[in-house]
């Protein structure tokens, strides 16, 4: 193996397979991507359900439909890749270390980097849940890929935890695959996952979703024998008397994804402590030059389509970087939060590397309804936009014209206002 | 029927120490123990300290078994290869009012033989442990205490034992035993000369099934958090809170892999299966742990668990001939398992003065430790990869470990027969994200490796299958 490339990808997943793509048509030859698994793609492998793709493609596609376009791009592109190849090191000189049982130890410099390894699910020790410790407790994605890639059950009688995308999917396929779903509790008094899927999910099925609920024990030596759930008040404490026990064989956690940047961490990445991913300007690029992040690494995603057209922009952007070189940023503006706004991606903009139009996305921490999305630069509004509803499951965007901002420009600010 | 001279009862820390020290004499021995694999009880939940040895009373079991084992300990790592680390401990006085109280233990200490013992005052303190709370005046520092995995240290003295020609029986649990002519008669179908019990919480129940003076084993709760390694690093010593009326403290310590761990609460349970944690132990063990970290990232925590201890009733272990042939180590709560090679000594020393045996002329002390690629150079790495490409194929992420270690945990003299038994011993699924990503995988390596069908595949005991039946089996 070489030891030298222009651009490393780290991660074969939606993100990844984009960026690439996007590198490549934009001129960059010598790419490779690394990727863990044994194939390409990453999660949407296990993602057998429809209604990806609707964004990009216009159609409705399964997950390893939606993937399966990228890879196909990919290889028509003659981009190599790496596969069972788990990176273990990344530096801020951009010395890339990977391991595989093919080609041993390698450490590869590369010109650019594009991170794009995903994100994971909060396990149930992170959320201190009493009880004991038998088998039958699963995160969903876990179960997921018990049930479609092995063809396995994980359990019979479940109850799930959480309310994020993945738990109400799995609600849906479990019972389609026959087992009982009895309930879904979510910690807070609005669920974390998209309306379509709770409609799609739960309520096309009966399957009850208790807001405001947790787990407040889990009974069972060998395999769960019951899960008991109850009410939470104002500061999510449960209220005592308001326990129901389920009998039941598994509990799925849909407790939230949580960006992995362990590797980023080691190349002295700047992580945000909201979006728990790295803290990138207009570029996508991270506060070490030439390295650049998107999908669920840089802040979790609800629809894969909005991924793969941030990575394609990483990878479009890491591609200028290698072949042209970007000015070295000279003057960021930070884009202030106001109101419900939890956080927005990109973080900072310089005007001098901006394009025309810059799409900015960002989470509210709470349900508004009927309120509005503002935008002010240096105090003047420049967007005012009613929305029907914002929930904190579903991302939220704005387009950020160049046109606003000048080198003089000191603040931008993205705030809501309620009705 | 088969015939032993000592059949030992329990697979514990204490029984698999037993094991090992009968292992080097021309004896032929036998461990049954209840559950499939090797530390399923109290020696899976602890605090893993390699404790100095001060704290117990001059002249007891305690006070003289801990200090012997803390020495075997420091010896035994590196022949034995578990995960040791001799970090030292500091006993955090934070009251200038409990002083004297600290002074009393450094005597007794002094009392027990502990070596190096010495008080620090409050700036050397703050320069040991950075992030301490200010509230901390002075404290007792053991430099001889220190963390062990307490699973690879019972599994590698039970696999020495077993690589040395003790037999184990796992799923036995010992039922019936019956006086004969030449010592005891087991489940009906094991036969001893001599029998040692070693059964943990379960230990009052045999031995009163023999003895004439009874005697009683209490369930006490631990309940801990276990932090990601990122959190590993604000405490380098075990971290003890002065004892006070107002009660015993937690501790606060990094483990043998570097992840940070509080606890534990000590609450008397009603049954001896109360292995649940629960939300007031929790809290209380955050709250208390406050004290001497008023900062623990909890926003890291990445398990919480709870064991518990075997109290025997009168404050002692339990450990002699208590009836013709029949041989307790009951009782052993904390110091337990730092004591357990001194225990195994003791009661060694117990069956050679009854059988005479001579020594066995084959033992190999040395057993193999497993590879841990977190702590090979690249080059090593390199070179293993060569010799074994499972060595370079990931499968647990988070604490980057490789198939040929999960197939090597799978093929030793003792297997890890369960996703629990791979974890004990090479780490997969212990890391942040609790096997979230590896356990499938690793389900297949143990099925593949042990010729079990996929969908029997458990966490940790025969009732604990982890798949229920195929896709829309039972769709009518």
């Amino acid at each position: 193996m070489e030891n030298h490339k222009q651009l490393v990808i780290i991660g074969g997943g939606p993100a990844g397979l984009a960026a690439a793509a996007a590198a490549k048509k934009a001129g960059l030859d010598d790419i490779l991507i690394l990727e863990r698994d044994s194939q390409l793609g990453g999660i949407l492998n296990q993602c057998i359900h429809n209604g990806f793709g609707l964004h990009t493609f216009k159609e409705e596609l399964t997950g390893p439909e939606y993937a399966s376009r990228f890879i196909d791009q990919v290889n028509e592109l003659e981009i190599p890749y790496r596969l069972n190849s788990m990176v273990l090191d990344v530096d801020k000189d951009k010395n890339v270390t990977y391991v595989s049982s093919e080609d041993g130890l390698q450490t590869i410099n590369a010109d650019a980097i594009v991170l794009a390894m995903g994100c994971r699910e909060r396990p149930r020790g992170a959320l201190s849940i009493p009880g004991t410790r038998p088998a039958g407790i699963y995160s969903a994605g876990t179960a997921q890929k018990l049930t479609n890639i092995d063809g396995e059950m994980p359990g019979r009688e479940v109850v799930i935890l959480g309310s994020g995308d993945i738990g109400l999917i799995m609600a849906r396929r479990m019972t389609l695959e026959g087992a009982k779903v009895h309930v879904v509790a979510e910690l807070m008094p609005y669920s974390g996952g998209l309306k379509r899927n709770i409609v799609q999910c739960l309520d096309d099925y009966d399957i009850p979703l208790k807001l405001s609920h947790t787990v407040t024990n889990i009974k069972g030596r060998e395999r769960v024998e019951s899960v008991t759930i109850a009410e939470v008040d104002e500061n999510r404490k449960p209220i005592p008397g308001t326990e129901i026990e389920y009998p039941c064989d598994t509990l799925l956690l849909s407790c939230g994804l949580i960006p992995e940047n362990e590797l980023s961490k080691e190349a002295d990445v700047e992580i945000s402590r909201i979006t728990n991913g790295p803290v990138v300007n207009e570029s996508l690029e991270t506060n070490v030059p030439g390295i650049f992040a998107c999908g669920n690494v840089l802040h979790v995603h609800d629809l894969v389509d909005f991924v793969s057209q941030e990575a394609a922009k990483a990878g479009e952007v890491a591609a200028r970087y290698v072949l042209e070189g970007i000015p070295e940023s000279e003057h960021e503006i930070d884009i202030k939060t106001g109101g419900l706004v939890r956080y927005t991606v990109p973080f900072k903009v310089d005007p001098n590397r901006m394009d025309e139009n810059t799409i900015v996305r960002f989470r509210v921490g709470n349900v508004l309804k009927g309120g509005f999305v503002n935008v002010y630069v240096d105090g003047e509004r420049k967007i005012h936009k009613k929305r029907m509803i914002m929930a904190p499951g579903e991302m939220e965007d704005i387009v950020l014209r160049k046109e606003w901002i000048t080198p003089e420009t000191k603040e931008i600010l993205v705030e809501t206002e309620a009705a | 029927m088969e015939k032993f001279d000592v059949l030992i009862a329990g697979g514990g820390v204490t029984g698999a120490a037993i094991a090992w020290q009968l292992a080097r004499l021309d004896l032929k021995v036998a461990l049954l123990e209840k559950e499939e694999d090797i530390s399923e009880g109290t020696t899976k939940a602890n605090s893993g300290i390699v404790h100095a040895g001060y704290d117990a009373m001059p002249g007891t079991l305690k006070a003289r078994l801990n200090v012997r084992g803390n020495e075997m300990i420091h010896e035994m790592a590196d022949v034995l290869n578990f995960d040791f680390n001799n970090t030292g401990s500091l006993v955090i006085c934070f009251d200038e009012e409990h002083r004297p109280a600290l002074e009393e233990l450094y005597q007794r200490g002094l009392s027990n033989h502990v070596p190096g013992l010495r008080i620090v005052e409050k700036e050397e303190l703050h320069e040991m442990e950075p992030e301490l709370s200010d509230q901390a005046v002075c404290a007792l520092y053991a430099p001889t205490a220190g963390v062990v995995d307490p699973f690879t240290l019972a599994i590698s003295m039970a696999e020495n034992a077993a690589d040395n020609g003790v037999e184990f029986f796992f799923n036995t649990p010992v039922e019936t035993i019956e006086k004969t002519e030449t010592g005891w008669l087991v489940n009906g179908e094991f036969e001893t000369k001599l029998f040692v019990n070693a059964a943990g919480l379960e230990a009052d129940d045999l031995h009163n099934m023999v003895c004439e003076e009874k005697i009683h084993i209490r369930p006490r709760r631990g309940e801990y958090f276990l932090f990601d390694k990122d959190a590993g690093k604000m405490a380098s010593h075990v971290l003890f809170q002065q004892p006070t009326a107002a009660g015993k403290g937690v501790l606060i310590t990094p483990t043998a892999h570097g992840n940070l761990m509080i606890g534990p609460t000590a609450d008397f349970t009603e049954t001896k299966e109360d292995i649940n944690t629960t939300a007031e132990g929790l809290a209380q063990v955050r709250e208390k742990a406050s004290m001497t970290i008023d900062h623990l990232p909890f926003n890291q925590v990445i398990t919480s668990f709870a064991g518990l201890r075997a109290v025997p009733e009168g404050g002692d272990f339990i450990i002699g001939e208590n009836a013709d042939g029949f041989i307790d180590a009951a009782g052993i709560e904390s110091p337990g398992l730092t004591s357990a090679p001194a225990i195994g000594e003791m009661v060694a020393e117990i069956i050679i003065s009854k059988l005479h045996p001579g020594p066995n002329e084959n033992y190999k002390p040395e057993r193999r430790g497993f590879v841990n690629v977190n702590d090979l150079s690249r080059e090593e790495w390199k070179v293993l990869i060569e010799q074994d490409p499972a060595y370079g194929q990931m499968v647990c992420r988070c604490e980057k470990v490789t198939e040929g270690s999960i197939k090597d945990a799978c093929s030793r003299s003792i297997p890890a027969r369960s996703l629990d038994g791979v974890k004990r011993r090479v780490r997969a699924g212990m890391g942040r994200c609790q096997s979230g990503f590896c356990s499938p995988r690793t389900m297949e390596i143990i099925s593949e490796t042990l010729n079990i069908p996929f969908d029997e595949v458990t966490k940790s005991t025969k009732g604990s299958k982890i798949i229920t039946g195929r896709n829309k089996e039972d769709i009518q």
